[in-house]
């Protein structure tokens, strides 16, 4: 018997968990039952849940780039949002094997030549003692290859929508993707901005295409 | 200095500057051979690693008490080792116009003295016997003799109960009450009142240490808390322990002489507690309201009672609901997690409810002048003799109303129903014998 990474509750292996690809399940049912993934028609570059298939309204203003779109695996309801903030903020760090499986899944459905993290600020990679991007990475048994840096820079998520749809590029190449597909992980996308940013970056690095899967899909 | 580090241990996130001198540390996470052991929670098995960007090395770090801010390898604990801040004058002066109990007064001397010589007491008191008051006077002489004196409750709202009142006893030494969110976590106060997770952040603060409601923290008086309630008293230092209803140890303890306790075996107003009966009921999880318990529900409102009808699991409560509201529609049920737990209460005290199902949250603190209380399922394992005893005392609490009846409906006696009864029985026996209770 295995304790619950989120309760004190002892996790149960279901006889349908196998077919979801897990080895010993890391929730108890009760809590992996409040986590919702992404199922049904969705945007094909953001992932945001649609009527069908197609690309969302936001995307279309995007237009064309080397950004191939984004997965995201859960919807960003309340309970991932509590999950969400006990790993990066509290700095549960083994929480990152909750999505272990989904991640290597998704990764190989991707098929990129490269994976490659999202850095976070030096301020705030020291503060948070790791970087959660990083840690689904590892936590997947997959391997990242630094491909860009980033500056410092004042807080996102006080920033208005607006403001961070604008907001300057803090990410610069310092690797060669010698032409290759690039893949990021990350934990939650919003409004594209960071990744669209990651992306450009990854392309002065030499990427030819980058896509994205993240874990949750925040933002209606 | 910021005062309110005085007797705390700290990580650094938790002080904004610190001080240049008399400051003591040491790691937060401690190799016992070879064993990691967090030295705020104490927790030896819950930890994971990962590679940190501060120390650069794999960081263990403590999983338990995460949600207080991160524990690490790397992380230091502080605390401050200077002059202790002073306390304000008039400290301890008591603004108290009540009087105590016979029962209450045995109690409180009890109590004064354990505080003054540094021992060890428990307070066993029947609910309604008045536990808080019997803390006055022995609170009032430490903090007049420059002592610091916390009180650990289990749950944020006794302490936010238990604050004002004190607030009011103690107006010149106001208390700080820390629960979680609180406005006093960054408080320094010669009184504390405090959930035990707030408990984790003392070190060696306290020269008299007061845990309320033994029996009522998250799996009983546990490890962590023992450890808590250790660390955050001074090693010279009082400890009292109240409860209503202690664990069968702790009772075995109190009879045979080995743990110095004082009895309050009678209510303040005087009236022995009523007795529980026992009554069979068949299979309730098949008929979730069964005859016997629709019988004597209907006959009680008849007459005009309000009732309290306790069900062991929210499943079959709910399901039992509608079948309740058929004979009243106004019947309501409550639960822990019920976002509208605090409306419906206040509904039954303003007597619009009639009858208000609920699962054991009600079973300790909650009062409703003259009620009747029914226990479904009485045999089910959440009902401890503790909680059936807790149960049955929310009957018969006020003087106006002095009895009340109690049924426990079962499918199946069990010995924690027979235990609760037999406790019950002997504190009213206690109660005559002590001439504490009349007629
Ligand atoms: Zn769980
Ligand atoms: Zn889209
Ligand atoms: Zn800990
Ligand atoms: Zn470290």
């Amino acid at each position: 018997m295995k304790q619950c990474l989120l309760c004190e509750n002892e996790t149960e292996m279901e006889s349908w968990l196998p077919f979801f690809g897990a080895k010993a399940p890391v929730l108890c049912p009760r809590c992996l039952g409040k986590l919702e993934k992404i199922t049904g028609p969705s945007c094909r570059w953001c992932s945001r849940p649609m009527e069908e298939d197609g690309l969302c309204l936001e995307c279309r203003e995007w237009g064309e780039s080397l950004f191939a779109g984004n997965i995201s695996l859960y919807s960003y309801n309340d309970a991932m949002k509590e999950l969400i903030a006990r790993f990066k903020y509290r700095g549960d760090y083994a929480l990152a094997a909750i999505f272990a499986e989904d991640v290597r899944r998704a990764a190989k459905e991707a098929a990129c030549d490269l994976i490659c993290a999202v850095p976070l600020p030096p301020s705030r990679l020291f503060e948070r003692r790791f970087n959660q991007s990083e840690a689904l990475i590892e936590a997947a048994g997959l391997s990242s290859i630094p491909l860009i840096g980033r500056m410092e820079s004042e807080k996102q998520s006080k920033k208005s929508r607006l403001e961070r749809i604008n907001s300057e590029q803090t990410f610069y190449p310092v690797g060669d993707a010698g032409g290759k597909s690039v893949l990021v992980i990350d934990d939650i996308y919003t409004t594209g901005a960071t990744i669209r940013r990651v992306a450009e970056a990854l392309g002065e690095a030499g990427a030819s295409t980058v896509k994205s899967v993240t874990i949750a899909r925040s933002g209606a | 200095m910021n005062a309110y580090f005085a007797g705390r241990e700290l990580i650094d996130e938790e002080i904004p500057t610190l001080p240049d001198e008399h400051i003591a540390t040491r790691p937060a996470i401690h190799m016992d051979n070879g064993q990691p052991r967090c030295r705020r929670c104490n927790n030896t098995t819950n930890f994971s690693s990962h590679h940190c960007a501060r120390c650069s090395q794999l960081c263990l770090y403590c999983r338990h008490c995460i949600q207080m801010g991160k524990i690490s390898s790397c992380t230091i604990l502080y605390r401050w080792i200077g002059p202790p801040p002073k306390h304000p004058e008039n400290a301890g002066t008591m603004h108290w116009t009540g009087t105590l109990s016979d029962g209450q007064r045995i109690a409180s001397s009890n109590v004064e003295r354990a505080i003054v010589h540094l021992n060890e007491h428990l307070v066993w008191a029947v609910a309604g016997a008045g536990k808080t008051e019997v803390l006055f006077h022995g609170i009032s002489s430490a903090l007049a003799a420059g002592k610091r004196v916390c009180i650990a409750a289990p749950r944020a709202d006794v302490v936010r109960e238990l604050a004002p009142r004190l607030a009011g006893v103690f107006p010149d030494t106001p208390p700080a009450a820390l629960y979680g969110g609180s406005p006093n976590l960054h408080t320094y106060s010669p009184l504390v009142i405090t959930t035990t997770h707030q408990l984790y952040r003392f070190y060696h603060a306290f020269n008299v240490m007061i845990v309320d409601e033994v029996d009522a923290f998250p799996y009983t008086f546990n490890s962590s808390l023992q450890f808590a309630v250790q660390k955050a008293r001074k090693p010279d230092s009082a400890l009292i322990y109240l409860t209503a209803t202690p664990n069968t140890d702790w009772q075995a303890e109190v009879k045979s002489g080995k743990r110095e306790a004082t009895i309050i075996p009678a209510r303040y107003h005087r009236h022995p507690l009523p007795m529980p009966k026992t009554k069979w009921c068949g299979n309730w999880k098949k008929s979730l309201l069964p005859s016997a318990v629709h019988s004597w529900v209907k006959t009680k409102l008849d007459a005009g009672s309000r009732l309290l009808l306790f069900y062991p699991h929210i499943d079959t409560m709910e399901k039992a609901l509608p079948l309740f509201k058929e004979i009243d529609p106004r019947i309501e049920s409550v639960h822990a997690a019920d976002p509208l737990r605090k409306e419906k209460v206040e509904a039954m005290r303003r007597r619009e409810i009639p009858a208000l199902l609920s699962t054991t949250i009600l079973e300790r603190g909650v009062t409703f002048p003259g009620i009747d209380v029914a226990v479904i399922g009485a045999e089910d394992a959440v009902f401890t003799e503790s909680a059936l005893v807790q149960i049955a005392g929310r009957a018969g609490r006020s003087a106006g109303w002095p009895t009340g009846d109690i049924v426990f409906f079962h499918y199946g006696k069990t010995n924690a129903m027979m235990k609760a009864i037999r406790q019950i029985k002997e504190m009213n026996r206690l109660g005559i014998e002590r001439g504490l209770i009349d007629g």
